[in-house]
């Protein structure tokens, strides 16, 4: 009766999310307030109905009612309950309702966060958000329902893909989706924008903390993903360049561009129409990562199923939304006024810089996952595009991003002074090559190269810290002044200081891992030791387990280093019983930042098993610096400014439009 | 500088940034795409040694050798013919005789062995290579849904 109570608060959901979708906008073209008064209620009243109909799904995966399919196709009753859970999720028809509940999550917060938006503008963002609604709530309705019933029940569930089982799995997917689908408001205001004809500075204001709350949400759901990947794949590798991932991918690099090219139109009115189209291609590269993920063109521990006809479902989707915003914007955008001026070396030029950089670096990314698409599509070849072509491209192109990071911050608005922020970097800069060059001598050499790579992510961390430095003019006036200076600061200065500073981090373990990496594999038999970076391990033996869903081989290690054991490390084979599969699960030792990464292989006839041992230096860096940005990303988003600045819309823009300045 | 001057130095840095992304994509297209084979295309046509490519197949049934230490070698076939892989590392958890398996690798000249520097058998145990299952399906080997459950 419940799954039924759900499935009919979907029906209602896709009512209301019609309603809300033409009422508002209607009452925004006639301005008739009562009809753009049902914006709000609406999108609450939508919201709620997913969240009933998401919570009965939930409810019948954590009783075990395996008389829904999607229950008894991915759940065991003999699963713990968190992963009963998330295995709400870890299939097709339930990802698509967390999409679905995230979106309209987004849209009630707008509706309720949203009251100093001009009531036009919010009828028209509540409009095109609840259009997104219905567009996923058909798709839901027709060709994904998980509230199908079974007739007679089955007693026993499939279980969850034994992959999927982990509690890193329970977090990223809304974590990934709350980013995802955040920059849905991003794409909703720009639209509503271009229905409105009319942009300026207040604009971008409101939609830059809808595109940091996304922005952060998604930092934190692609390093939860790529830490999963890590540890439970057990291949060691963190980032695969998988379509997958690189679907994840875009959307972030779009994402960073707009959050930056918003701020150029917030505080100097300048690149509008560059934004907006930024904030439509940001949401366009979720849509395709949803299409690449969910339609099954791709096939990856994330294409739970594929049904062609989704595939077309969601292409028409894309279509439909990305075809009418690109339009939409060509039809308008001539009409809305240019913006400032300014000189290449400045603030706003280091912005556009970043932004080309990102936009270019996100377009190599589009054409290596889409190309094999394309080329098997088109001439029935197929290939496979690996990590030597991103890296080739991706990470050549990023490096004159990574050198300019620190100079943004450092230049003033309209006209900037390369000359003397070159003057404030070099200590910065220098104290970076000998600190890279300490670091290389304590790994023991490797390519000369990984020099340059370790001082351009320390000269990324120091060029933050150097940011602070001379803003709070620490040196030049008294340290008593300096503080209050220091402790004067925006909120947001600390927090783009802490997110460049973690990208730096993140480069520094990215370029250590990848040359100082060490590995090693060979046949233990129980009562062997081997050395790895420093580490000296003994394998002490196997021993089989039992799990509440699986049977497991379990080899101990113990780990020592000059003699003196520390750690003892452990890793298992497990067969999942219900689908009869195997996973490995690595045993992983943290030294600091780096990681001994243990992972067990076939056993032999003679009690002797293949054993596949890494050092990883530094490798906790690599997810620890996008903690520091997304942190950073809260820091800002607490700023004052960003709360109670917003509201006023100036009766003119701040300076009159003389030419484009993009 | 003028406004124009400006206007052309800010368009001029761009548009070379994007061509000389654009020769850098290209270049890396010729230089790391791995093309995909199953065993009967390179016994029509046999790929030079030293070019990186893809194999996939069928594991053969009994093909499977340890060899010394970490070395396995094995059988990639499609029904017809068989390509003798050697792999050193750690197979994953799927792999096994009778299934579908894309390796990454290349021949070593005046060797007929494909040495695999990657052995994909993804992860899940009803997942089928989907050049695999497409091929194996044009050439009407598929068995069904058996081949891939």
């Amino acid at each position: 009766m419940i799954i039924e109570l759900g499935h009919y608060a979907l029906v209602l959901a896709l009512a209301t999310a019609i309603i809300v979708a033409v009422l508002p906008m209607l009452g925004a073209r006639r301005l008739d307030q009562a009809m753009m008064d049902v914006a709000r209620p609406g999108s609450l009243a939508l919201f709620l109905l997913v969240a009933f109909s998401f919570g009965t799904l939930t409810y019948a995966h954590v009783v075990s009612d395996f008389s829904v399919a999607n229950v008894w196709e991915n759940s065991h009753s003999m699963m713990p309950t968190v992963f009963k859970v998330s295995g709400v999720w870890g299939n097709h028809e339930g990802s698509m309702m967390l999409w679905l509940l995230i979106l309209s999550l987004f849209s009630a917060l707008v509706a309720l966060f949203g009251r100093n938006l001009p009531d036009t503008l919010r009828a028209n963002v509540l409009a095109v958000q609840a259009w997104i609604s219905v567009a996923f709530l058909f798709f839901i309705l027709l060709t994904s329902n998980p509230f199908t019933r079974l007739y007679p029940a089955p007693a026993e569930g499939k279980d969850l893909n034994p992959v999927l089982q982990d509690i890193g799995l329970a977090i990223h997917p809304p974590l990934l989706y709350l980013g995802y689908v955040g920059f849905s408001v991003c794409f909703s205001f720009a639209v509503a924008a271009l229905i409105e004809g009319r942009i300026d500075a207040a604009w971008a204001r409101w939609v830059r903390p809808w595109t940091l709350a996304a922005w952060i949400c998604l930092t934190a759901g692609i390093a939860m993903g790529s830490y999963w990947a890590y540890y439970e794949l057990g291949w060691g590798g963190w980032w695969f360049w998988d379509p997958v991932e690189n679907a994840s991918f875009m959307p972030w690099l779009a994402g960073t561009a707009l959050l930056h090219s918003a701020l150029v139109m917030e505080k100097r009115d300048a690149l509008k129409i560059w934004t907006v189209l930024l904030a439509i291609l940001t949401f366009s590269l979720s849509l395709l990562g949803t299409f690449l993920v969910r339609s099954g063109v791709l096939t990856s521990v994330h294409a739970f199923a594929s049904d062609p006809t989704r595939g077309v479902f969601i292409l028409c989707i894309l279509l439909i939304f990305i075809g009418g915003a690109l339009s939409l914007f060509a039809l308008r955008a001539p009409r809305l006024t240019a913006g400032g001026l300014f000189a290449p070396i400045s603030r706003e030029g280091a912005l556009v810089l970043n932004n080309l950089i990102l936009t270019v670096a996100c377009g190599t990314v589009l054409i290596g996952t889409l190309y094999p698409l394309a080329l098997e599509t088109l001439t029935d070849d197929k290939i496979s595009v690996g990590p030597p072509f991103f890296n080739m491209t991706f990470g050549l192109l990023m490096i004159p991003l990574l050198v300019a990071v620190p100079f943004g911050p450092m230049l003033a608005w309209k006209r900037g002074d390369l000359l003397g922020a070159l003057q404030r970097l070099y200590v910065a800069a220098g104290l970076a090559f000998v600190a890279a060059l300490v670091l290389f001598y304590l790994q023991h050499g490797g390519p000369v190269m990984a020099v340059l790579g370790l001082a351009a992510g320390l000269f990324l961390i120091f060029g933050a810290a150097a940011d602070l430095w001379f803003r709070a003019g620490i040196g030049k006036v008294s340290a008593d002044l300096a503080w209050r200076r220091f402790s004067g600061l925006p909120r947001s200065a600390f927090g783009s200081a802490l997110a460049h500073a973690g990208l730096g981090v993140t480069v520094l373990g990215i370029v250590a891992v990848s040359t100082f990496e060490t590995e090693n594999i060979l046949d233990m038999k129980p009562g062997s030791s081997t050395e790895l970076g420093g580490y000296s391990l003994h394998f002490d033996g196997m021993k089989p387990g039992l799990g509440p869903n699986f049977t497991e081989d379990r080899g101990t290690f113990t780990v020592s280093r000059g003699g003196v054991s520390v750690a003892t490390v452990s890793s298992a084979k497990r067969i999942f019983t219900a689908r009869k599969s195997a996973t490995t699960e690595a045993g992983i030792l943290t030294f600091g930042f780096s990681q001994l990464y243990v992972s067990l292989g076939d056993a032999g006839k003679d009690g002797s098993i293949v054993v596949r041992i890494w050092w990883k230096p530094m490798i906790v860096c690599i997810w620890g610096g996008a903690v520091l940005m997304a942190l950073g990303g809260m820091i800002s988003l607490s700023d004052r400014r960003l709360r109670v600045g917003a509201p006023s819309r100036r009766a003119k823009p701040l300076r009159a439009a003389m030419e484009p300045a993009e | 500088m003028t406004r124009k001057q400006k206007r052309l130095a800010v368009i001029g840095g761009g548009m070379s940034f994007i061509i000389a992304a654009v020769l850098l994509v290209m270049f890396a297209f010729s230089q790391s795409v791995a093309y995909f084979y199953m065993p009967g295309d390179l016994a029509k046509k046999p790929v030079g040694p030293g070019t990186l490519i893809r194999l996939g197949g069928l594991v053969g049934e009994g093909s499977v050798v340890r060899g010394e230490g970490t070395t396995v070698q094995f059988a990639v076939t499609d029904g017809a013919d068989a390509i003798k892989v050697r792999y050193t590392g750690i197979l994953p958890d799927l792999f096994r005789e009778g299934q579908g398996v894309v390796t990454e690798g290349r021949f070593e000249p005046g060797d007929d062995v494909f040495v695999a520097d990657t052995v994909l058998a993804k992860h899940d145990e009803r997942y089928m290579p989907k050049q695999v299952a497409d091929r194996l399906k044009k050439d009407g080997v598929w068995k069904g849904e058996e081949a891939s459950k």
